[in-house]
């Protein structure tokens, strides 16, 4: 087995030879997936623990607070803890709710992130699903998502819960539009759909920079409507704690809640990791142009580093805005999107068409 | 045409300046950690400490012999609007004079009652109780909120007269 | 087929089309709720998202303060105000005071004046400070509440030194106050005036510039002059839609007549202008407290009184300007050590009488921005 940092390929391709030299090859791929399956499990895990850890530290330090200190060093074990709370904590379930689709909602918002999480490039091989039409894939099954949310204000028998999925429902369905637009201005350039092609047509320089202003509008419309499609402040129209008490999840409690909140931030961190993906090169280290001894210094960091760092700065930024501005009005939403990202961002897209076509960008 | 585009555009970067400088103001305070106004309450226990004129809790104060001030007059007792101070007094001989004296048997306080508001200090003609400065009054039972606050075997001081 | 042209066809032959009917339907919001900030119980009549109806349920914390003042010597009333409007309790506990020594033709020292004009714009300050704080977190932004919090915690240790507590202080007595000002006050007041000078300009820019907020506040919930004099709304909320009702310039009591300040009149009628008139409020506080600071006179913190006060027969009426308007204490004696009849005028209880002319046909988030700029205190509202 040779491990590199740098290159998964062989990696799994050697892990892949081992499975078939024990198992008959239908065997081998199945348990294949089961590996693949139960890494993404405990990484998802492991991300929402970690994540929802530094929201709160992030979200501590803009409020001069310090934040949970107590469980462990820094509190770095209060998610963990919580997490027990949740798992002993009974799962009640509202009398006159739908119990089949109450206790349905709860998964189905689960499975989205996970569907996704499988096409996100992580590094130079370490990708479970490598379709050409990767990032067509991810805006589809991203939008799963919302169909637990209003599965669970539908189920939940709550009048506050079935407005927060109304408004959730009307967001996502419209941001979605942006969202594709935007990463399709991408396209645009990279002239494919598959990942692993997006991250190496960034391989002398990332798109952000390559390509021209567009790119930049693009990055800002990504950003915002994302963020918005995550139902996440200033868009968490759908939880608005102080309209609605907490949203489609009002009557969730226990795990059932864990799964939702689980879900929420894996969600966050697929925006990061796409929005990562097409405008900041994904692994794909800084290069710029053909300066050979700047690119093989920053190729000494691996390609591990250079994602999750890229999608760190992403979550913070999302963060900041997060703990910064206060919640838009549905109505307000639905304008942003409608008068505002959606115009700006077809015009980007032919703005995009010019700069491709007469060659403008790097 | 034009002015409506361009009211368009200034309305995105007016829009868009206006959060931005939100942003600087919370994005201030993420990177300067000094600013952290945060007081980690049991563990500075040993350096907090409170104003003098900090109204935690009724005591009756006792010198070094263990002796009060508190003569049983009652004035904070009526002076209460709570009913927190109960003042259950006795006769005794006095060993000077040899008459018949009014002397406080318990005085009791009851912490849960109280809204701190100071009447009973005012209104005490001997200066026999004042307000303490502790805080940390939860107890596991409601009982021990009953406090009696005269000491076992303290006396009052001599000299003090109604 | 026939079915969906008549479905359509339907809004042209009655006027509603049974496809697009809509139901209005209820919706508690409170007595356990994040945003009534206490235990009001607002019933909301919806259509989808739009309000068609407020109908405010009171009563949760109702404690009869006032009932309870009758059985109470006035040196013990004057603790039970501190559990009304608690933001602004030095108000009440001043009101009281005021009433009595009307009743009792008592003319306080001057000192008495400025110290209880300095508190009370100290805790005008307070409770502005904290509404401003949950004005932002009603309105999704959590970071402006621990900003809020972060000045106002200044103020209470101001409060903890001088007064003995935080929140409750009951500093009033009939007379006067309860003690001389601590020697550190007037360095700490002034320390906090150059303290607060600087944070107040991050409020603008966090939440006053920003385009969120101001799309959010501008032209919702809206109150014309004469509602708001109809309905009685008072302070703030009243001078936001051009109600000059002042207290502290119309009746001044205390110092307020030594003072140079400016009474903050708006014409907007709306969320905002309630907002802006609560910001400018702040600075005008800043400035009061400027004026008097170095200024108390020398003299005694207390007039002599009786141990036990009886106010002759009649009635006295007293009115102040607290935080949130107008509050009346209407004090009627026979003579005995208690009062026979105390009756407070509450601004909260007129204020949140507005809410239905205001919330009509705005969405549920404006009902919430509304309920902030009206700032309510719930203990105020039932006492």
């Amino acid at each position: 087995m040779n491990f590199s940092i740098y290159d998964f390929t062989e990696f799994i391709r050697s892990i892949h030879f081992w499975l078939t030299g024990i198992f008959s090859p239908g065997l081998a791929d199945v348990i294949g997936l089961a590996i693949i399956g139960v890494c993404f499990l405990l990484f998802v895990t492991l991300l929402g623990l970690s994540l929802v850890y530094v929201e709160r530290k992030v979200a501590a330090f803009f409020q001069q607070r310090l934040g949970p200190m107590r469980v462990g060093f820094w509190g770095t074990a209060q998610t963990v803890a919580d997490i027990i709370k949740l798992i002993f904590k009974e799962p009640l379930v509202t009398k006159n709710s739908d119990k089949f689709l109450f206790n349905l909602a709860a998964f189905i918002v689960l499975i989205a992130p996970f569907m996704v999480i499988g096409a996100v490039p992580f590094a130079k091989g370490l990708h479970a699903l490598d379709f050409d039409i990767g990032l067509f894939y991810i805006t589809a099954v991203s939008s799963i998502g919302v169909t637990g949310i209003l599965l669970a204000g539908w189920s939940s028998n709550n009048k506050y819960s079935l407005i927060g999925a109304m408004r959730s429902g009307a967001q996502i369905v419209s941001y979605e539009l942006s969202v594709v637009l935007s990463l399709i201005t991408i396209v645009v350039l990279t002239g494919s759909l598959q990942l692993s092609e997006i991250v190496a047509s960034q391989s002398d320089g990332w798109w952000i920079f390559k390509g021209n202003i567009p790119a930049i509008i693009a990055f800002i419309i990504f950003i915002v409507a994302s963020t918005a499609e995550s139902n996440r402040g200033p868009f968490d129209l759908a939880e608005a704690e102080s309209e609605l008490t907490a949203g489609f999840h009002t009557e969730y409690s226990g795990i059932r809640f864990a799964f939702f909140f689980l879900a929420e931030y894996v969600n966050f961190f697929i925006i990061a990791a796409v929005g990562a993906t097409v405008f900041f090169g994904g692994w794909m280290p800084l290069h710029i142009g053909n300066i050979e001894f700047f690119n093989n210094a920053m190729d000494v960091i691996p390609p591990v580093i250079w994602f999750f760092g890229k999608v760190v700065v992403l979550l913070f930024l999302i963060m900041w805005f997060k703990w910064t501005f206060p919640r838009l009005r549905i109505d307000q939403l639905l304008t942003l999107e409608w008068k505002y990202l959606l115009p700006i961002s077809i015009v980007n897209i032919l703005l995009m068409s010019l700069v491709a076509l007469n060659g403008w960008h790097l | 045409m034009f002015k409506s585009i361009y009211k368009y555009l200034t309305d995105i970067f007016n829009g868009a300046r206006t959060l931005l400088t939100g942003m600087k103001v919370t994005g201030y305070y993420f990177f300067h950690p000094k600013e952290i106004i945060t007081q980690q309450y049991p563990e500075n226990r040993d350096t907090l400490k409170m104003f003098d004129m900090f109204r935690g809790e009724v005591v009756l104060i006792h010198d070094e012999n263990n002796e009060h001030k508190c003569t049983g007059c009652s004035a904070c007792e009526l002076a209460c609007p709570n009913g927190t101070i109960e003042i259950i007094s006795d006769k005794a001989i006095d060993p000077e004079t040899g008459k018949s004296k009014k002397v406080i048997d318990t005085f009791v306080y009851h912490l849960q009652m109280c809204t701190m508001c100071n009447l009973c200090i005012l209104a005490c003609p001997t200066d026999a109780i004042k307000m303490a400065q502790t805080f940390e009054h939860a107890v596991f039972d409601r009982s021990e909120l009953t406090k009696v606050l005269n000491r076992p075997g303290s006396k009052i001081m001599a000299g003090i007269k109604e | 087929m026939s079915n969906i042209f008549s479905l359509i066809s339907d809004k042209d032959s009655k006027g509603t089309s049974s496809a697009t009917e809509t139901q209005e339907y209820f919706v508690n919001m409170g007595p356990q709720h994040p945003s009534t900030h206490g235990v009001l119980r607002l019933l909301l009549t919806l259509d989808g998202e739009i309000i068609r109806k407020v109908e405010p349920h009171i009563g949760y914390i109702h404690r009869s303060i006032e009932k309870m003042c009758e059985k109470d010597s006035y040196q013990q009333i004057v603790h039970l105000t501190d559990r009304m409007d608690y933001l602004s309790c030095h108000m009440n506990n001043e009101a009281v005071c005021l009433a009595v020594e009307k009743g009792l033709q008592l003319e306080v020292p001057d000192r008495v004046k400025f110290i209880r004009t300095i508190i009370s714009e100290l805790t005008r300050l307070s409770s502005h400070q904290l509404w401003w704080g949950v004005m932002g977190m009603d309105l999704g932004a959590i970071t402006t509440f621990l900003y809020g919090f972060r000045d106002r915690e200044q103020i209470t240790d101001i409060f903890e030194e001088t007064c003995g507590a935080r929140l409750t202080m009951n500093y009033n007595v009939p007379g006067g106050v309860m003690f001389d000002i601590h020697p550190n006050f007037q360095k700490r007041t002034k320390d906090f005036l150059k303290y607060f000078k600087e944070k107040l300009p991050e409020y603008d820019e966090l939440l006053t510039g920003n385009v969120i907020f101001v799309e959010r506040t501008k032209d919702i919930g809206y109150l014309s002059k004469e509602d708001a004099i109809s309905f009685g709304v008072t302070g703030p909320s009243g001078r936001a839609s051009g109600f000059a009702c002042d207290v502290r310039k119309k009746d001044p009591y205390s110092a307020y007549d030594r003072v140079d300040f400016k009474e903050i009149i708006r014409t907007d009628c709306d969320s905002f202008g309630r907002y802006k008139v609560r910001i400018a409020e702040m600075y005008e506080s800043l400035h009061i407290i400027e004026q008097l600071i170095d200024n108390i006179p020398e003299g005694d913190f207390k007039a002599k009184t009786k141990a036990v006060i009886k106010l002759p027969p009649g009635e006295y009426y007293q009115r102040v300007e607290t935080a949130r308007g107008e509050l009346g204490v209407y004090v009627i004696s026979d003579n005995k050590k208690s009062p026979y009849r105390v009756k407070f005028r509450s601004p909260g209880f007129s204020n949140l009488f507005a809410l239905d002319t205001m919330a009509k046909g705005y969405k549920i988030a404006d009902l919430v921005a509304m309920m902030s700029t009206l700032d309510l205190v719930i203990p105020d509202i039932d006492r």
